[in-house]
């Protein structure tokens, strides 16, 4: 029982960072049906931001969690920055065009920005600190779910809600669901289409950065070829959950991060990828627009 | 002193008129490896060794009184072209073999070397079973072989913390999956202790922690981790999250400063192996500086072990007072030799004693060697 609940918590802390991450993919596709395959970069760019700030923050003499709280905020306002000249220089230009030619583009984009940090930072990897502090009160279960595990759960949820309120709710995600509906006549009931997908840029960024810095403050290493590899598990999360659902993507994050935890606990850790993509295969197969994703109708 | 060295240089004159007279009465030192093509940046190195200590050697006085004649063959790390060079090696009358680099032309030229009785030591090929068969008598190493890591980490894991129940990981990559391989085989064999756990990591992934609950269910002792420092860091990092207190033991790829900054407080206590540090011994810098000196570079890969292997034959003859095989093969194996890579001599299946890895573990952030 006990060796279930340490891979239940496992696949928990796992889905939740898998989801943290697919909101940002799974939020972009859904106003602008665009998978933003340079998610992944912004949320590595995020984290490098972090670094370096709190390298500066330790320079100062700061500690403990206002370094992780500044960190956190340049981060964030570094990768809205990249995130609406991203939408700005590679994606606008092609909002007419066929669906292919943005997704092509996204993964230029991609590559361009991996390689960029790789050139200007280093191909090594670089320690990044553990900006969670370890909370005294969590010590009798640590072995099995620990303080910064418990960040991470606490802030996937946090701004999956948010996120729902957000669209749901406000004006600002009126505006955008009619974008997403039909970007024609959004404009012509005075809808500015730009700004909002703009802004959904600047969301979706400003979420791959917390994710940024949270998981790699949570594993200690960071990379150039970090985004890459989260993203394709994120995107994979988004996949299995739907698509364009904010409930969905933490969703199928969840179903991935246990079926990895329960895989590689029960059968073998070798398989682990093996079962995991082969529950993709699976859901897919029975429920094609994903766990939680609508089908939409074609328009003839 | 100064009057030994005139009486062995008189000696050297007065040998070197006699040699002049019968050209046959020489010690020959074959030196057989690629000496051309792609892999020759392996095989010039130790041929150049051979050189600078047959120098040395014939300036001191020679083997037995006898000049060393060298016989060099190229073989381009070919095995079809290693059968020739070892025939021309046997034919132009080699009393000893220094080579052959590449372990696959090792392999082929062996049998060719053993039913002419000539001891033959490679200073490179590091294949296991030539010397782990048994069917090559006459094979001698100065490296250590590629499971040498594994057993290293064996037996420290079993003899010298005493441990016995082991879990065996590895990043599922030729080098890791090697080693890991080979450990489980070592375990195994002991008798002493148990493999509980084998199994492939995904390199890449978020954390190790469901594998690190395995291990705490199999009740493992120790983990033995065969690959590179990445997962090593994430591995030693999710065993301190989840307060999983087992030896860490791993290999030469995680003996990288990498490991100290990223892991940090959890690489404190880690085991790993690595090659020793040879930068102490005298003869090391020596022959490093004696190549400097002649060819104004640094030498290249296996020179010192090419330098030890020349030293060690010519030793050996010099002991056995002939160049008698069975006297070679029996001085290789019971005299001493001091060599760059430290005082060595040869176990009953021809691997140098003590000769490669050292255990490392990390102290206050550093590795520091285990004697």
């Amino acid at each position: 029982m006990e060796y279930f609940l340490e891979l239940f918590f496992g696949g928990l802390t796992r889905g939740s960072i898998y989801a943290l991450i697919a909101l940002g993919y799974t939020m972009v596709y859904g106003i602008i049906q665009l998978i933003n395959f340079a998610h992944g970069e912004i949320y590595m760019i995020g984290a490098f931001v972090a670094l370096i700030v709190a390298g500066i923050c330790t320079i100062y003499g700061m500690t403990g969690i206002s370094v992780l709280i500044l960190a956190g905020v340049i981060a964030v306002i570094y990768a809205c920055a990249y995130g609406f000249t991203l939408e700005k220089i590679a994606y606008r230009p092609l909002r007419g065009a066929p669906r292919l030619s943005p997704l092509i583009s996204a993964i230029g984009m991609s590559i361009f920005l991996q390689n960029y940090v790789l050139l200007v930072q280093t191909p090594d990897f670089l320690p990044f600190p553990s900006l969670i502090p370890d909370f005294a009160f969590m010590e009798p279960v640590a072995y099995i779910i620990g303080s910064p595990e418990l960040v991470i759960l606490v802030t996937t949820f946090v701004t999956m809600i948010l996120l729902t309120l957000l669209i749901k709710k406000t004006r600002v995600g009126k505006a955008m669901r009619a974008t997403q509906q039909d970007m024609n006549m959004a404009r012509l009931v005075g809808v500015n289409v730009d700004r909002i997908i703009s802004l959904t840029f600047i969301i979706g960024s400003a979420l791959a950065a917390i994710g940024g810095v949270l998981v790699a403050s949570y594993i200690g290493q960071v990379n150039f070829y970090i985004g890459f590899l989260a993203g394709v598990k994120a995107f994979t999360a988004a996949v299995l959950g739907g698509i364009g659902s904010i409930a969905g993507a933490v969703l199928g994050g969840l179903v991935l991060g246990w079926a990895e935890s329960f895989a590689a606990g029960y059968i073998s850790s070798d398989y682990e990828d093996v079962f995991t993509f082969g529950l993709l295969v699976l859901i897919l197969i029975l429920r094609p627009s994903g766990i939680l994703g609508k089908t939409r109708k074609q328009k003839v | 002193m100064k009057k030994t060295a005139l009486v062995l240089l008189s000696l050297v004159f007065a040998l070197s008129t006699v040699a002049t007279g019968f050209a046959a009465d020489t010690i020959k030192l074959g030196v057989a490896g690629p000496h051309s093509g792609d892999l020759a940046p392996y095989g010039i190195p130790a041929m150049k060794a051979a050189q600078l200590v047959v120098k040395k050697i014939n300036a001191e006085g020679g083997v037995l009184g006898k000049q060393v004649e060298l016989l060099i063959q190229d073989d381009e790390c070919k095995p079809e072209k290693a059968t020739n060079t070892a025939t021309k090696l046997v034919t132009d009358g080699a009393d000893v073999v220094l080579g052959h680099i590449c372990s696959g032309a090792t392999k082929a030229a062996l049998g060719i070397y053993k039913d002419a009785k000539i001891p033959v030591m490679s200073p490179s090929a590091t294949n296991p079973p030539l010397t782990q068969s048994g069917e090559y008598p006459n094979f001698f190493r100065t490296i250590a072989s590629d499971d040498m890591q594994a057993m290293l980490a064996v037996d420290f894991a079993i003899n010298t913390l005493g441990l016995k129940k082991i879990a065996v990981l590895h990043d599922k990559g030729d080098y890791g999956k090697g080693f890991a391989e080979f450990a489980k085989q070592f375990v195994e064999a002991s008798g002493k202790a148990e493999v509980v756990l084998f199994e492939g990591i995904t390199p890449g992934a978020i954390n190790y922690d469901s594998i690190v609950g395995k291990i705490r269910r199999d009740g493992a002792e120790a983990l033995i981790f065969g690959g590179y420092h990445p997962e090593a860091s994430k591995l030693v990092q999710s065993m301190k999250r989840k307060r999983l207190d087992v030896a860490f033991i791993s290999d030469d790829g995680v003996k990288d400063d990498s490991f100290l900054k990223v892991a940090g407080e959890a690489a404190e206590g880690a085991y790993m192996t690595g090659p020793k540090d040879l930068s102490s011994i005298p003869l090391n810098a020596a022959a490093t500086a004696a190549f400097k000196a002649e060819y104004g570079a640094d030498p290249g890969a296996f020179f010192q072990e090419g330098y030890s292997a020349a030293l060690a034959l010519l030793n050996a003859i010099e002991k056995a007072g002939s160049t008698d095989y069975d006297a070679v093969n029996n001085a290789l194996r019971t005299e001493y030799v001091e060599t760059p890579v430290g005082k060595i001599k040869f176990d009953a299946k021809g691997d140098a004693e003590g000769v490669g890895f050292s255990v490392y573990t990390v102290k206050d952030g550093a590795f520091v060697e285990l004697k």
